[in-house]
């Protein structure tokens, strides 16, 4: 009777089988060709199209709308599009965004308009990915890129800073601080109407 | 007479009225925005606010109004008119008139109102926001384009001005002409490009400008300092004092991740009302200064001070202090709880009376006048007085919330306001002040030559009137003579505090004289103590020029007393208890840190005798007050005053109580003889600005642009003998050093001139040696 394996309780709702009390063997000469076709399953999915990724060496696309590490933007003559209004952190529910805004300098901006994040972190240990934060945002700085990869070994690592947040200077943008787009305002750049730098606002990248 | 006075004046007479069908009975010259108030009914507003007579600019209050049957065509401004009988209002919770009323008015606010709520500093607690969401529409039909000005326009170093966001509620001009009496702001132009603007020719340099970026009910008045710097929700606040003078002000501070970022007026209606000063508003950035101390230091023997752990300094300071003939330098900005440990420490620790908080040119006939004289005088009385007289004291710049009072009652009712000083100030010209010149020294015979006082009257002095022998004297007498109230107006927070608290030679605790057998039981009961000591003890300048072996000092800027304290007192022993490098800290032989007043607890006295308390502001702080470590290094020396935490101070000190005992009258102090001055002399007079080079201002920049500047003030006729005309240098000089600056041409007494007392490039001890009462030289330079 040791091969026989007798149903515990009620406890996975096998009631009825307890009930029985019929012993489940497995010394059947019958059970054989049961057993030949599970392995048949088996045998199968060797000729099917592995699932498995091969991760990190390869690495799937995400959804587009995945809800990934964020990203601060900038307008394409390399002026930051965050003006430290502290909406983001506001809206955070979990209080994962500090922002500390400040003036900008006449000539010397790093957003268009009188005010620039001067601190910007995000805390990727306290922050769920909710993108609030996205919604809440008045210029469309912050967004949220794909990226997923986001473990590390210290709690330090984790609290992102401006620098680790902004996106990249593209072709054509000038790294600020720099003057603004000569006889702009803001409101021309919240329209999208400068769409690249000018020699005046400094030398801008090139690839 | 506007509405607001008749409603002090016939409190009396009682009016019943219906507003939103509940009645209610308020007094006369109530108005119907106040009286829906009462019932808990919020009617929208702008320009409305209780401390300034009404003006009816904004419209936002409209409701609907019938009077005994008969209504209003239109809908009316809830805030311009007072409740009368049978009065029956409909605000916009019942009438459909009086919403529609409210919403069109806030449509019309928000035409040109621009969207940069999320750059605009006050985004989160803004009138214009918060009603523009309970009274305003969801969605903008407004498709022009807006109204635009350049922003922001300075119209100051610490206040900037953004004309798209006003609407145009006349709060800071009807402040600045009302409360401040400074009309240096005010709306210019007519309908859309209506706009508050500054005279060309005189800049917005209030003392009190600060309030109307507080009173802003929208974003257009920004503070330089605060600019973009924080969210309201960042920002924990705490109920605080303001330690930068007598004044007393009820304030608020708030702080982001343990930095002060700002400091709001508090509401006190017996002391600041809703107002405070720019000092008290702005200067709190040298408790974050780069010279701050934070650790313990001990002098070596090569004369470098080291940092030390604290049982070493406290160890180090404890030798230094036992057995030896010592005596403790208080300084004017301790709390009561602090001054109290000082004073305790002085009797049982070092076991003597040389004590005294005055860091600044004193008297003994000054602390023989605080022992004996009571200061009766409150700001409550200058609201009732029929005449105030001030004497040696400039409320304006030596106690701002004194001056505001005062004003108050200037505006409202003309009262009398008398100044012996030796010129007319720009503060008493705005109090329409009686002028009685004297110069340094002879102020005797116009204090007995006041007459016309009352017990109505009020007589201010200030801790300047030491400087002249026989004059507090003199102000006993008339005081005796008039039944007038008296106030004493010291320039620093903690000085009244600190007599409370016995930190003086002849004082203990709850004023009780040291020269009174059963005064020192009843305080040696206290302390636990056989006895104390008896003997008069040393005053500041005794204790400097004295050859006592050490002095405690608690953040004194030897400066402020004379020019050689710092050179005298290097040559005994100094344990100084500070919060920045200062002086002292060059000549100490050990330093141990304390706490500034936003890390730490206690409470101060105002010069009415108000005590207000004030908890840590700074979370996390080590609350590390002056009387803590006191009572440990009273404890390393072996004679404990276990006073372990600043709490268990004060409630030592509220169990002791005020002495019922009887007061020695004052002693007779013979006059000085007037002085001779020669015609290029001329009798030194000064006192200090209230904004100015003051250590507690540090690191303001944006404050002292508001400063006033430093100038020579002269007499018509010495400027025409000198040759000089306004604005031309002139030399003050005499033998210790020399002070040049443009020259003001005023109606300054004949043989006197006047000089900031420590403004820049006019630091009178370290350049003069003397701060009044002098003979210096005057030449054209």
């Amino acid at each position: 009777m040791a091969d026989e394996i007798m149903p515990k309780s009620d406890e996975f709702g096998l009631a009825k089988a307890d009930q029985s009390k019929a012993p489940i063997t497995n010394h059947n000469s019958s059970s054989f060709g049961k057993q030949l076709l599970g392995f048949w399953v088996t045998f199968k999915t060797m000729f099917k199209k592995v699932n498995t990724v091969q991760y990190p060496e390869v690495k799937e696309p995400t959804a587009e709308r995945f809800h990934g590490r964020h990203q601060l933007n900038r307008h394409p003559d390399g002026l930051e599009k965050c003006i430290g209004c502290e909406l983001c952190a506001w809206a955070c529910p979990a209080d994962a965004i500090y922002v500390e805004g400040a003036d900008n300098k006449e000539g010397e901006q790093f957003s268009p308009g009188e005010r620039y994040g001067k601190v910007y972190q995000i805390n990727y240990l306290r922050c769920i990915f909710c993108g609030l934060c996205i919604e809440a945002c008045p210029t469309r700085a912050l967004t949220m890129t794909n990226e997923y990869e986001l473990a590390d070994d210290t709690r330090a690592k984790l609290i992102f800073e401006k620098d680790d947040l902004l996106g990249p200077l593209r072709a054509g943008m000038v790294p600020p601080p720099h003057p603004m787009y000569p006889n702009t305002d803001d409101g021309n750049y919240y329209r999208g109407e400068v769409t690249g730098s000018h020699p005046s606002q400094g030398i801008a990248k090139n690839d | 007479m506007s509405i607001q006075e008749v409603s002090t004046e016939q409190a009396t007479e009682m009016i019943t009225c219906v507003i939103d069908g509940f009645e209610i009975t308020v007094p006369k010259g109530t108005l119907v925005i106040r009286a829906a108030e009462k019932l808990g009914i919020q009617i929208p507003r702008f320009c409305d606010h209780p401390l300034l007579e009404p003006a009816g600019a904004c419209r936002q209050c409209l409701v609907d109004i019938e009077i005994n049957g008969r209504a209003f065509p239109k809908p009316q401004a809830s805030c311009t008119i007072p409740v009368e009988n049978g009065m029956i209002v409909k605000t916009q919770l019942t009438s459909p008139v009086a919403d529609k009323a409210q919403k069109g008015i806030m449509e019309l606010l928000l035409i040109n109102h621009p969207l940069d709520c999320p750059v605009c500093d006050k985004g989160g607690e803004c009138p214009l926001q918060n009603q523009a969401m309970s009274t305003g529409r969801s969605e903008s039909r407004f498709e022009g384009i807006k109204r635009t000005f350049e922003k922001p326009v300075a119209i100051s170093s610490q206040v900037l001005l953004d004309r798209e966001r006003c609407v145009l509620c006349a709060r800071c001009t009807r402040f600045s002409e009302q409360i401040a009496g400074d009309p240096f702001i005010t709306l210019n132009e007519r309908g859309a490009l209506q706009q508050v603007g500054i005279y060309e020719d005189e800049p917005f340099d209030s003392y009190y400008s600060g309030n109307t970026v507080q009173i802003c009910p929208v974003g257009a008045l920004t503070g330089t300092s605060y600019r973009f710097r924080a969210r309201p929700f960042d920002l924990v606040s705490t109920k605080s004092a303001c330690e930068h003078c007598a004044s007393g002000c009820d304030m608020r501070t708030d702080v982001r991740r343990g930095k002060t970022l700002r400091r709001l007026a508090g509401d006190d209606t017996d002391v600041n009302e809703e107002w405070n000063c720019d000092k008290g508003r702005w200067a709190f950035k040298y408790e974050v200064a780069k010279n701050r101390i934070t650790v313990p230091m001990i002098r070596d023997e090569n004369g470098q001070l080291q940092e030390a752990s604290w049982p070493e300094a406290l160890a180090a300071a404890a030798a230094g202090l036992k057995h030896v003939k010592a005596g403790v330098l208080v300084g004017g900005r301790a709390t009561i709880e602090d001054a109290y440990g000082y004073s305790k420490f002085a009797r049982i620790t070092l076991g003597t009376n040389n004590i005294d908080f005055r860091a600044r040119t004193s008297s003994s006939e000054e602390l023989d006048f605080l022992a004996s004289t009571p200061l009766t005088a409150t700001y409550k009385d200058i609201d009732r007085a029929d005449h105030v007289v001030l004497i040696n004291f400039e409320p304006e710049d030596e106690s701002p919330i004194v001056f505001l009072r005062i004003y108050k009652q200037v505006h409202k009712r003309a009262i009398k306001v008398t100044s012996i000083a030796p010129f007319a100030s720009r503060g008493t010209k705005k109090l329409n002040a009686n002028l009685v010149k004297a110069a340094a020294g002879n102020e005797i015979s116009a204090i007995t030559e006041l007459n016309e006082l009352s017990s109505k009257s009020v007589v201010l002095i200030g801790e300047r009137l030491a400087e002249t022998p026989g004059a507090l004297f003199a102000i006993t007498q008339l005081i005796a003579k008039s039944g007038a109230k008296l106030g004493w107006i010291p320039r620093r927070a903690g000085e009244r505090g600190a007599i409370m608290a016995g930190a003086a030679s002849n004082i203990l605790p709850g004023n009780r004289l040291v020269t009174d057998n059963s005064a020192r039981v009843d305080i040696a009961t206290v302390w636990s103590s056989d006895s104390l000591p008896s003997d008069p003890g040393l005053n500041t300048n005794e204790i400097i020029n004295s050859s006592l072996d050490a002095v405690l000092i608690g953040g004194v800027d030897p400066m402020d007393i004379s020019a050689d304290a710092k050179i005298k007192l290097s040559k005994k022993f100094i344990v100084s208890l500070e919060i920045r490098q200062s002086d002292i800290t060059d000549i100490a032989n050990v330093v141990l840190p304390v706490a500034a007043v936003v890390e730490k607890s206690g409470s101060f006295m105002d010069w009415q005798g108000k005590v207000r308390s004030f908890e840590a502001a700074v979370e996390q702080s080590l609350n590390r007050s002056d009387v803590r470590i006191l009572s440990m290094l009273a404890d390393e020396i072996g004679k404990p005053i276990n006073l372990p935490t600043v709490k268990a101070a004060k409630s030592e000190f509220d169990s002791i109580g005020n002495w019922d005992g009887s007061k020695v009258a004052m002693k007779s102090v013979s006059n000085e003889p007037r002085k001779t001055v020669g015609n290029d002399e001329a009798v030194l007079n000064s006192w200090r600005n209230l904004l100015d080079k003051g250590s507690l201002q540090d690191g303001e920049d944006n404050l002292a642009g508001t400063a006033r500047k430093s100038v020579v003030v002269i007499s018509p006729d010495r400027a025409a003998k000198l040759g000089v005309k306004e604005d031309q240098l002139v030399r003050v000089s005499n033998d210790y050093g020399a002070i040049t600056l443009p020259c003001k041409v005023l109606d300054i007494e004949e043989s006197s001139v006047w000089l900031p007392r420590n403004s820049v490039s006019s630091q009178l001890i370290r350049n003069l040696g003397v701060v009044s009462n002098s003979i210096v030289k005057v030449a054209k330079a």
